[in-house]
């Protein structure tokens, strides 16, 4: 037993951190450690830059730019990238649709999309959630109807994170109402220019334009488009859901979090006296760190035990690092809030909510107290809600 | 970094977890803390045999060298067993004193199941500060006299020998001129009331009155090693809580997937499933912070092992909490009763909340220090 990482382990770690720190620009990395939106073409570049060092993907296989690394390995990369405020190579391109085409995909697939999708060529987005179709994605109802040489899709995607940036969108469709329902659908590429695509934004409480409802009316999709086969795309998307592991804690986005939050509380005063140094503040904080740190030993149990796991079989056990890095998540967020006090009242002067062309009052950090606390309440929600990640783990570990 | 345990750490912990599994069943608990002294001899003759009673002491101290990962897998299956056995106090808290203090005859007499000892520093108003000591040591020719009163000495009833923290010097408060005396249950001047404690072991009231002594030396400060030692019995702690709470929510999964009412098992109901997901949430993360206590027991740096000793008690008391309360409400009425096991668990884990400093107290130091993160 031995908390310390090995030298080659240390060494690596070092050299991604010189990595995330040098050759990412700073003003990108300042603009998510400070909570504020990026521009596509700042998220494009910082995975451009990974990507020429072979980084975007590193857990994809090798022959297509996998680096092989043990999970110490992805451990240590993602914290520090996380912990660097390095924003995270496109999920829906790496963790999502790249290790689907590379598992279950076709040779052309792959030759024509994975190494688009880790240079950020192709900006992927995920047609999963429907209106009627939440935590209960199966029932989704948009279909794929084979007419000659195409599919043709008709129907509603809902809740298409940055949706407005993509050129491509992977789908769930029905193409077999007739069976039970997860054993009919199927999972295809879809162009986005396609047409009879309409995208149209959704404006969230934080006052972002991140998510948007697509619609589909008869949207012909060249047959070879499918993934793997047709009625197995349930068995594509729930590898897809298992492929995001140790990361989903974030515990590094906490950490640096928090670092941020020590910081501020050390410029605003209570009693004339810094925040930091106020013992209910610090007990507080400390609440949160205590609970951080013990995420942190649970994911490191989780990749030590990971190294005799095959691939796409995840620890039960990651269910936690979900349900319980989202609550941190969001708790830093809570005490973000905290600081600021009666400052995150003002709306930011480039905050689309306010509907009007007005300058900000009041220090810009405080400005987005608010809405990332507002923002960050989906944490709990997308990617299979808390209430979800409780029904797996009462299923899987306990056994009801 | 790696979570595994070593070919004889494997061997330990087979070992322990067969001798708790055989001989300390419920109802055999019950038998041993029917004993006159409240725990069992033959027990304790048992953990001398195994090696138990040397298990943290070096070789040369008679002892078998073993660390906080060794001493965390016999107390885990303590916690699961409920041991009523005063390992803590003879082994880890007086023992471990004794080692530091270079007392290798009075070590190796505890290795060997010869010698019963007990740690006598809790005064009535001191709290857990090992710091806040009123009772006073006198020098008295080669030796010394103890006067004062020590509270909740645990096991201290049974102890032949007694390790008691007195001032020589300074105020009640003042971190200097604290030492540690060793002293004869059966000298002069030394009245003890023994009573039964609210999880089924015992603790002593201990009155001094110029009872002769013999100040123990130790290589640093009194103080220094005192609390060194303490963070190692908090770190030992959290491992016996993590067997309690393992078990209190072990034992409340089994009763929701059998209890039947309105016409099915009531573990069917998705609200009961949630609750004891949280609680298994707060079972690993406890799990967690006990690791993290064990693997920061042996650090150099005092102040980053008594953060992180801290850390780990806070999550022990939330986690302890929250999961016991919670296995008592699943289960409902039967829980509160004395036949059931459950609730023996819950008492033990919520004794173990308030040792060594509750959570609140502990909080505090973490807040006070360097981040831990």
């Amino acid at each position: 037993m031995d908390l310390r990482f090995t030298e080659e382990e240390i060494a690596f770690r070092d050299e991604a951190r010189r990595f995330f720190r040098e050759d990412v620009p700073e003003a990108i990395r300042r603009k998510v450690l400070e909570g504020r939106h990026l521009a596509k073409d700042e998220i494009v570049r910082s995975q451009r830059i990974l990507n020429a060092r072979g980084w975007a993907a590193p857990h994809w296989p090798r022959e297509w730019g996998g680096q092989g690394w043990t999970p110490v390995q992805t451990y240590l990369f993602q914290d520090e990238m996380q912990q660097a405020g390095v924003p995270a190579p496109l999920p829906f391109n790496v963790s999502m649709v790249g290790p689907v085409i590379a598992e279950f995909g076709s040779e052309a697939q792959k030759r024509r999309f994975l190494p688009r999708a880790a240079n950020l060529d192709d900006w992927w987005c995920q047609g999963f959630s429907e209106p009627g179709a939440g935590s209960d994605l199966a029932s989704l109802r948009t279909k794929a109807v084979l007419d000659g040489e195409h599919w043709v899709i008709d129907g509603q995607k809902t809740w298409t994170t940055l949706a407005q940036h993509a050129d491509w969108i992977f789908c769930l469709c029905r193409t077999d109402p007739s069976v039970k329902k997860q054993e009919g659908i199927s999972f295809i590429l879809v162009d986005m220019r396609t047409p009879g695509i309409t995208v149209r934004p959704i404006q969230t409480i934080d006052g972002g334009r991140e998510v948007n409802e697509v619609f589909f009316d008869n949207v012909r999709v060249p047959r070879e488009n499918l993934v793997g086969e047709v009625n197995r795309g349930w068995d594509y998307a729930k590898f897809l859901l298992g492929n995001e592991r140790t990361g989903i804690a974030r515990v590094g986005t906490s950490k640096a979090r928090l670092r941020r939050i020590r910081e501020l509380a050390g410029l605003e005063l209570r009693g004339g006296r810094p925040l930091i140094e106020d013992r209910r503040f610090r007990e507080k904080l400390a609440a949160v760190e205590i609970e951080l740190k013990a995420l942190e030993m649970t994911q490191l149990r989780v990749v030590a035990d990971e190294r005799g796991r095959a691939r796409g079989k995840p620890n039960p056990a990651s269910s936690i690092l979900k349900l319980k890095g989202s609550q941190l998540q969001q708790a830093t967020t809570e005490l973000l809030l905290d600081v600021v006090g009666p400052h995150a009242m003002p709306l930011a002067a480039q905050d689309e909510g306010a509907g009007r062309n007005e300058p900000g009052i009041g220090p810009e950090y405080a400005a987005v107290a608010a809405p990332t606390y507002f923002n960050w309440r989906k944490i709990s929600i997308y990617g299979g809600s808390n209430e979800i990640q409780r029904n797996i783990v009462a299923k899987a570990i306990l056994g009801f | 970094m790696d979570f595994d345990l070593s070919g004889d750490q494997r061997l330990l912990k087979e070992s322990v977890d067969r001798l708790i599994a055989d001989r300390y069943g419920f109802e055999a608990r019950r038998g041993f803390m029917a004993e006159p002294e409240g725990w069992s001899r033959a027990n304790w003759a048992r953990f001398a045999e195994q090696g138990l009673l040397g298990l943290p002491f070096s070789e040369e101290a008679g002892g078998f060298g073993g660390g906080a990962v060794e001493i965390a897998l016999v107390m885990e299956a303590f916690g699961r067993g409920l041991v009523v056995e005063p390992y803590l106090s003879t082994v880890l808290l007086a023992g471990r004193l004794l080692e530091e203090a270079g007392e290798a005859a009075l070590v190796g007499r505890i290795a060997a199941g010869e010698l019963l000892a007990a740690v006598a520093h809790v005064e009535r108003h001191s709290g857990w500060n090992l710091g806040d000591v009123a009772t006073r040591a006198a020098p008295d020719g080669d030796g010394w006299r103890l006067s004062g009163t020590k509270s909740v000495v645990l096991h201290g009833d049974s102890a032949e020998q007694l390790l008691v923290t007195a001032r020589t010097a300074d105020a009640q408060r003042d971190r200097d001129g604290i030492g540690v005396f060793l002293v004869a249950a059966d000298a002069p001047g030394v009245a003890r009331r023994g009573a039964a404690t609210q999880d089924g072991q015992r603790a002593a009231e201990i009155h001094f009155a110029k009872t002769p002594a013999r100040q123990v030396a130790f290589a640093g400060d009194a103080l220094a090693t005192l609390e060194r030692v303490r963070d190692q019995v908090i770190a030992a702690l959290c491992a016996e809580a993590v067997g309690v709470m393992a078990k209190m929510h072990a034992i409340t999964v089994d009763y929701l997937k059998t209890r039947k009412q309105f016409g099915r098992a009531i573990g069917e109901f998705q609200v009961l499933q949630h609750r004891a997901v949280d609680m298994y949430v707060a079972l690993e993360q406890a799990r967690s912070m006990a690791l993290y206590a064990t693997l920061m027991a042996g650090e150099a740096d005092a102040r980053a092992r008594a953060a992180a000793i801290s850390a780990a008690k806070v999550q022990i008391g939330r986690s302890g909490r929250h999961i016991g309360q919670e296995a008592v409400q699943l289960h409902g009425g039967i829980a509160m009763t004395m036949e059931y096991k459950l609730g023996h668990y819950f008492k033990r884990m919520t004794m173990i909340e308030e040792m060594f400093g509750n959570a609140d107290e502990h909080l505090e130091r973490v807040a006070t220090a360097e981040s831990i993160l």
